[in-house]
């Protein structure tokens, strides 16, 4: 199968949004029958039957605006010429598009533009690509009588300060797309139109330069600007695009669809895809910008090996590197046994390489040592939800979410780490849905331009479920159950005990109130809005499942959705906001050392015979190592060979120096990634990795949404991902034989009844899927658990709260806990390697201004932060935003160390960190930590081996 | 000392009246009054609207009111020394107010308590008939108080005449939780001062006026969009709100009737297009004052989505006498379909400037004669403004024209607000269709094209034309623009600012020259 090339074309624009309506209204057009949803514009309705009226101020993304008067038309008896844009269809409408007043009107109209507009068409970034240029075009302007030496804008100077676009004023028609995006569509309100009428200009903030003001740089003006006035600098030095390909963006669980536009193999710009069913056409400045990693100098295109972490490296040819390192691993099964060595998968890479990872291990490795980067962040969701509804994945569709009338978010920050979401959530917000906003940080969506959360309940890090308790209490104590709901839909016997268990006083938010230190009356305010919608929506992140008591939380938050009956339907659900781009994809997938693809458990003979029989090997019945327990084994000496794919463990991972020490004790680790990252610095091989745009494949999204990711360009180091597993596993004796990643998707699909219906072809034209996609539901699930639950009847699970171990002390008196940023993503390797660094150049820890005081720390100081497990120094940021008693980093940059601090805790259940809650002391220091001067040293150590092995590659070449 | 041996002395007390010393004349009053140990009562009341006799000082002699004026604050000792309190001897006595033929010829239906009460008395408001329309109102359904208003032919007052009962039928036809009365008081065109005077004046009919629009359509709450120019009227609405409230007329419980009509004063935003009314609601709901696009009207999705009743200052302050005296007394006024009273407002180069009421249908020339008297230079009228900056240049070939909304829409005028701004012939009619571009390009909201940038290209042409710069294309171009800001326009402002360009070029093109000897 081939990707699927398109010539470039601008994206269609119907000129007005979608409406749905029951009702369809038949109007004439320029003689011909129309009908279209009631309420549609007379506008769209000519568009989609192929009639295009002139326009510059409208787009489908945008409510209609009628500024520019160029959609003028004729309606039979109506007076004057009403702007088609504004303008609902009606039955019986007669409508004319074209006629000499019309074009009498649009023509002097667009002469008007065009006298305050530069004649530099041919030199302009946009030509080609210009609406105003086709508009000239398509109104036949020949002659401009004003002249040109008229009142003008053309010596207004550009903004250059925001490192992906450029904005010109003096090409701006003030058509105001790109303040109603800002608006609209991404819900930041950033810009404006300072002045008025002749004077009347863009304006971020307060006049103040793009990069300085509240812009959030998603691009959406960018996309909307219909001339050259905002254009991405990429467009600016390559020029137009000449093909286009539809692909998925490789960041978050929001799972933008894109077209990455193309000259050749080069990547012009990433557009968001108005056709992609997550994002509707939006995406923030990682997805659209951010791109530039795929191509930095630091990638490394050839493999490498060396004997020893502190030895040099090696270049190689791929068949040498996979032959070191299947030497390497069978060398040490033989002397260390079958189960010594083991493999990672990535969330960040396909479905498809990720259950070739987790095959490889379990056939050519003869185990079940797999784990994935999911066990540190989301496992939590998985056991949870699987336990009470039977399945492991949040319940709804993101679209969802415009059907809510509350919605509760519960540790989850998406105005920074699901930027895309959180606009859908913001525009349902201003739409009239309220708000809960339960976080120990008052994040953006607390309060923010036309944002307020009716109920923000600052808890303390770590009492999560002391607070859901107190909630569910709530309800059942005050009879806002849904009685209905729970004798139809739940399990009887488990809802008796549960309601027993959560009744008793203890789970009061009285009885709460000292551990959570949310006042009991808000917390009862606030479950009465939640329990009295009529939709009631619960989003949460990874501040509900990195916790000892993660899962428990996760059962809590379905315990809650149940009791209150807010399941299997739109505009409800339990929505967990997956952190990367392929978490739910890699959790299905088998990446669990306990699980096969589709969380079917190892020790179910049945499922093993069907495996057994597909792959021709007899597997394990007992689950295998999980991340933590590979570390702890390697540093007692039982694990010494370790595959990681696109993982970067010594720095996502807690408790970084029991990291580095388990990495420093293996005797093959194998390391396949874009470039040298931290684990790398302890690989023996290292096997060059594919970028997104480099492969093919599918990433299932937050909502299990599976959508198509694309080649665009050749592998720089020559095999995408799933070939070099491929040939690994080949060489330890194991054969694999596919062609293409459609192959390999084939193979779940007869294997993973939840994908039974899913293939490349069906994605190519269906867009995207959401599983389950078999023959019940042959087009996939938005919404889950419908009639029954995938388990049948709901169980509610009791949930006691129990305090974590991690708490604060004399020595160590404050709780920290991390998140993430907008502009990096993750542990930031790519991210940091684009001009994202414009916004987030280094990690800082956030104190509250009282216990700043208390230390003597003023912003900007250097502050030591020291736990049970390490220490590491960050600058300090004052601020508001954390309660007193409770710090905050982000683990963006390795040198920042915010996993040295982070401990060993984790959840009971899953082994899930707990990087939410640590108990530290801060201190004003003047010198890095020793960990600090010990990183920069073995990283100095380690890119000088990496160069040396450059170097001499290069020398050789010559 | 008894009741009846006081004398009321009436010193106006609006912004007109104030400029041109009425209050030193007040004080003049009062201390000579004290020294000469005659014992009256100064009244500060609204003006009677003879603009030309401010300040008008009236004395009342058994419950008569005569009228002295213009006073000086230097006239005041030679009115004491002529005993003005009980004689009329004396030059600038003018007999009888009511007599006075400027105002005996007038027909104050809307206006006929401003000028005789004090503003901010609620006793003297009940007095001379105020609350009996409210009073009448409450015993009605929304419907029927609609209906008199839509019989009585009541149209909008502000310009667009639209018929008010209709406009009201639609908000409360539409169904909502949340309703509002807007009053458009940003009352802004050039020689216009209607709305100011009743705030001043008589601010009680506007808050009746309202309070009867909630009970109509179910709305409960107002807001009054009030010109930041006039500090005046913003003191003394607001301080009649107060006390509407302490009096039950306003809150929870409206004059006994059981519903709720809050009111509140919005200090406007000080640009001439928040006198629009998407614009005003634009700016109401605290934003930049940009035009919206119609539909949906304002009266099903107006201020903050809701349904809203938009209305002039006047329309409102003309519902209270309608329900107190019922359609038919309303309707009796008027001509065509321009039903009941017009309030002119004359001014510009005029004898005679100051309020005029009447019933609509008087010839505009004859209108200019009888209470005109004539330019104040002396020398003939060579054009009127009517309607605003925004309304045609009438030429005295026009003036027979009726004052009826239908006939001067056919010659392609408006009557608007029903402010008329007048020029002798001594005026540059190139430079005020010059004025009426910039006017737009001043105020222009910038949001649509044609306005936009046509208002400032419509000067450059002007000057073009008038620089003798290829005179014959660049008058089919000014045309050419004229027609695409009619056409293109989003709202009134770029729709209507060419109609003075076009009246100009139709009928004073001679002053369109590059050689006008009239340019200065």
């Amino acid at each position: 199968m081939s990707t699927v090339y398109k010539y470039y074309r601008r994206a269609t624009d119907f000129g007005t949004p979608e409406i749905t309506s029951d009702k369809n209204v038949t109007l004439t057009i320029d003689g011909k029958q129309v009908t279209v949803p009631d309420g549609t514009t007379v506008l769209r309705a000519a568009a989609l039957d192929g009639i295009n009226i002139p326009k510059l101020c409208a787009s489908d993304m945008l409510e209609p605006f009628g500024s520019c008067r160029l959609c003028l038309v004729e309606i039979q008896n109506k007076k004057g010429l009403p702007a088609s844009c504004t303008t609902a269809v009606a039955e019986g409408m007669t409508v004319t598009t074209q006629s000499p007043r019309l074009a009498d009107v649009r023509r002097n109209v667009m002469e008007l533009y065009i006298s305050d507009h530069p004649l530099d068409c041919l030199t302009c970034p946009t030509n080609g690509d210009c609406e105003l240029q086709d508009m000239a075009g398509a109104v036949g302007l020949r002659n401009v009588r004003y002249g040109y030496e008229g009142s003008n804008h053309l010596d207004t100077e550009k903004d250059n300060s925001n490192p992906y676009f450029t904005f010109d004023p003096s090409k701006c028609i003030v058509c105001s797309r790109c303040v109603r995006a800002c608006e609209e569509v991404q819900g930041t309100f950033a810009l404006t139109i300072d002045g008025r009428g002749f004077e009347s200009k863009v304006a971020a903030s307060q006049n103040q330069s793009f990069l300085d003001s509240e812009c959030v740089s998603c691009g959406a003006c960018v996309q909307a600007c219909p001339t050259a006035t905002l254009t991405e600098n990429t467009l600016i030095e390559k020029g137009q695009p000449e093909h286009h390909v539809i692909t998925t963006c490789a960041y978050c669980g929001v799972g933008c669809s894109f077209r990455a536009e193309m000259k050749g193999e080069e990547l012009t710009r990433m557009v968001p895809n108005k056709d992609g069913h997550a994002n509707h056409g939006h995406s923030c400045v990682k997805g659209r910008f951010a791109f530039g990693y795929a191509t930095h100098k630091d990638r490394i295109t050839t493999p490498m090996v060396r004997e020893s972490i502190r030895g040099p490296w090696r270049e190689v040819s791929w068949d040498e590197a996979i032959g070191f390192a299947a030497e390497k691993l069978k060398k040490i099964q033989k002397k260390y046994g079958q189960g010594a060595i083991g493999g990672i998968t990535s969330s960040r890479c396909t479905n498809e390489e990720t259950y070739l990872v987790q095959k490889l291990v379990r056939t050519a490795f003869g185990n079940n040592n797999v784990d994935t980067c999911a066990r540190v962040c989301h496992s939590p969701t998985g056991y949870g939800l699987k336990s009470t509804m039977g399945e492991s994945a949040g319940t709804q569709a993101f679209d969802s979410v415009m059907k809510a009338d509350v919605i509760m978010l519960i540790g989850a920050n998406p105005t920074e780490a699901h930027p895309v979401f959180a606009s859908q959530m913001k525009r349902r917000l201003r739409e009239g849905a309220r708000l809960i906003v339960i976080d120990p940080r008052a994040i953006d969506m607390v309060r923010s331009p036309h944002i307020e959360a009716e109920y923000f309940l600052g808890l303390l890090p770590g009492t999560n479920v002391a607070l859901i308790n107190a909630m569910a209490h709530t309800v059942l104590s005050e009879g806002l159950e849904d009685e209905a709901f729970i004798r139809a839909r739940c399990e009887e016997v488990a809802y008796k005990n549960w309601r027993k268990f959560i009744l008793d006083d203890e789970n009061s938010p009285e009885s709460m109130e000292s551990h959570t230190g949310v006042t009991a009356e808000k917390v009862r305010q606030a479950v009465r809005l939640f329990a009295a919608a009529p939709n009631a929506a619960i989003y949460y992140g990874l501040g509900v499942s990195e916790h000892s008591q993660g899962s428990t939380m996760v059962m809590g938050i379905a315990n809650l959705a149940m009791a209150t009956g807010n399941l299997g339907r739109e505009g409800v659900g339990v929505n967990p906001l997956r952190g990367q781009n392929n978490v739910q994809g890699s959790c299905d997938m088998g990446s669990f050392p306990h699980e096969l693809p589709g969380y079917r458990h190892i020790s179910d003979p049945s499922v093993r015979k069907l495996f057994e029989d597909e792959w021709n090997v007899e597997l394990l019945s007992e689950p295998g190592y999980r991340i933590p327990n590979m570390f702890d084994a390697a540093v007692s000496g039982q694990f010494k060979g370790l595959y990681v794919q696109g993982e970067d463990v010594a720095q996502s991972d807690p408790d970084t120096q029991h990291v580095e020490k388990a990495l420093s004790s293996l005797e093959c680790m194998i390391v396949q990634d874009l470039f040298l990252n931290e684990t790398a610095k302890f690989a023996h091989v290292f096997l060059p990795g594919s970028s997104f745009l480099e492969k093919n494949g599918t990433f299932t999204n937050a909502e299990r949404r599976i959508s198509p990711v694309r080649k665009v360009m050749e592998p720089m180091a020559g095999l995408e991902d799933w070939e070099a597993t491929q040939a690994l596993s080949n060489a330890m004796g194991y054969p694999m034989n596919y062609s293409h990643p459609s192959e390999i998707m084939d193979e779940i699909a007869r294997l993973t009844p939840t994908f039974s219906g899913v293939s490349f072809k069906k994605l190519d034209r269906l867009g995207s899927i959401q599983w389950p996609c078999n023959e019940q539901a042959v087009e996939g699930t938005p919404t889950m658990h419908v009639d029954e639950f995938v388990r049948g009847k709901g169980l509610f699970r009791v949930t006691p709260f129990v305090a974590t171990d991690e708490r604060t002390t004399s020595k160590y008196p404050l709780l920290l806990t991390t998140g993430r940023i907008l502009s990096q993503y993750n542990v930031g390797a790519q991210t940091r390697r684009t001009e994202n660094l414009k916004w987030h150049d280094e990690d800082v820890l956030e104190i509250h201004p009282h216990d700043a005081e208390q230390r003597g720390i003023e912003a900007g100081d250097w502050v030591g932060l020291k736990s049970r497990a390490g220490e590491t120094v960050l600058r300090a940021v004052i601020t508001e935003r954390v309660q007193p008693g409770v710090v905050y980093t982000t683990f963006h940059h390795p040198f920042s160390g915010a996993n040295v601090v982070t401990t060993d805790n984790s959840d009971w259940a899953t082994n899930c960190p707990e990087y939410k809650v640590t108990a530290v002391q801060a201190q004003k220091v003047t010198r890095f930590s020793d960990w600090q001067e010990h990183f920069e040293k073995f990283e100095k150590e380690q890119i000088d081996l990496l160069q040396q092995a450059q170097n001499s590659s290069e020398k050789v070449v010559s | 000392m008894t009741k009846h041996s006081i004398f009321k002395v009436f010193v106006p007390a609006d912004t007109t009246a104030r400029s041109m010393g009425a209050d030193a004349v007040a004080e003049g009053i009062s201390r000579l009054a004290a020294t000469s140990k005659a014992s009256i009562e100064i009244v500060r009341n609204g003006s009677r609207g003879l603009y030309w006799l401010e300040p008008l000082v009236e004395v009342e002699r058994e419950g008569e009111r005569f009228a002295y004026g213009p006073v000086e604050p230097d006239d005041v000792p030679g009115l004491f020394a002529a005993d003005f309190l009980n004689s009329n001897d004396h030059p600038k006595s003018l007999g009888s107010t009511e007599s006075i033929p400027y105002l005996a010829a007038q027909s104050r239906l809307t206006f006929r308590r401003v000028g005789i009460t004090e503003p901010l008395s609620l006793e003297d408001y009940e007095t001379y008939g105020g609350y009996k329309g409210l009073e009448k109102a409450v015993g009605m359904t929304g419907n029927k108080i609609i209906s008199t208003v839509t019989e009585s032919g009541l149209r909008g007052r502000g310009g667009a005449a639209f018929p008010t009962g209709v406009k009201w039928k639609t908000v409360l036809e539409t169904p909502a939780e949340q309703k509002y009365i807007t009053c458009n008081a940003d009352e802004g065109d050039s020689g216009t001062f209607a709305d100011r005077m009743i705030m001043e004046s008589d601010p009680f009919v506007l808050i009746e006026g309202m309070s009867i629009a909630g009970l109509a359509v179910g709305a409960t709450q107002g807001y009054i969009y009030l010109r930041s120019e006039y500090p005046l009227a913003i003191e003394v609405m607001t301080k009649a709100i107060k006390i509407a409230y302490s009096a039950g007329y306003l809150g929870k419980d409206v004059a006994g009737s059981s519903k709720t009509f809050h009111l509140e004063v919005r200090e406007a935003a000080g640009a001439y297009i928040c006198g629009e009314e998407t614009s005003m609601l634009e700016s109401l709901e605290g934003k930049r004052g940009q035009i919206r696009f119609r539909p949906p009207l304002p009266a099903i999705k107006g201020l903050f989505g809701a349904p809203t009743v938009v209305n002039n200052v006047i329309t409102l302050a003309s519902v209270p006498i309608i329900l107190a005296k019922g359609a038919d007394y309303y309707k009796n006024y008027g001509s065509g379909r321009s039903r009941g009273t017009l309030t002119v407002q004359l001014s510009g180069n005029i004898e005679r400037a100051g309020l005029v009421e009447i019933a609509f249908g008087q010839p505009l020339g004859q209108f200019l004669e009888e209470f005109g008297g004539g330019t104040a230079t002396g020398r003939p009228i060579r054009a009127v403004q009517a309607g605003g900056p925004l309304g045609a240049y009438l030429h005295p070939s026009q003036f027979k024209t009726p004052l009826d909304y239908e006939a001067f829409a056919e010659i392609g005028a408006m009557i608007g607000h029903g402010g008329l701004v007048v020029f002798d012939d001594s005026t540059d009619m190139g430079e005020q269709a010059r004025f009426a571009m910039e006017f737009c390009a001043i105020e222009s909201c910038g949001k649509c094209t044609p306005c936009r940038i046509g208002s400032v290209r419509g000067v450059e042409v002007i000057d073009k034309i008038r620089n003798g710069e290829n005179e014959h294309t660049n008058i089919e171009l000014l045309r050419d623009l004229c027609d695409t800001m009619v056409e293109g326009s989003l709202c009134a402002l770029g729709g209507m600012a060419p109609f003075p360009v076009i009246s100009v070029l139709d009928h004073f093109s001679e002053d369109m020259k590059a050689h006008n000897p009239k340019r200065i």
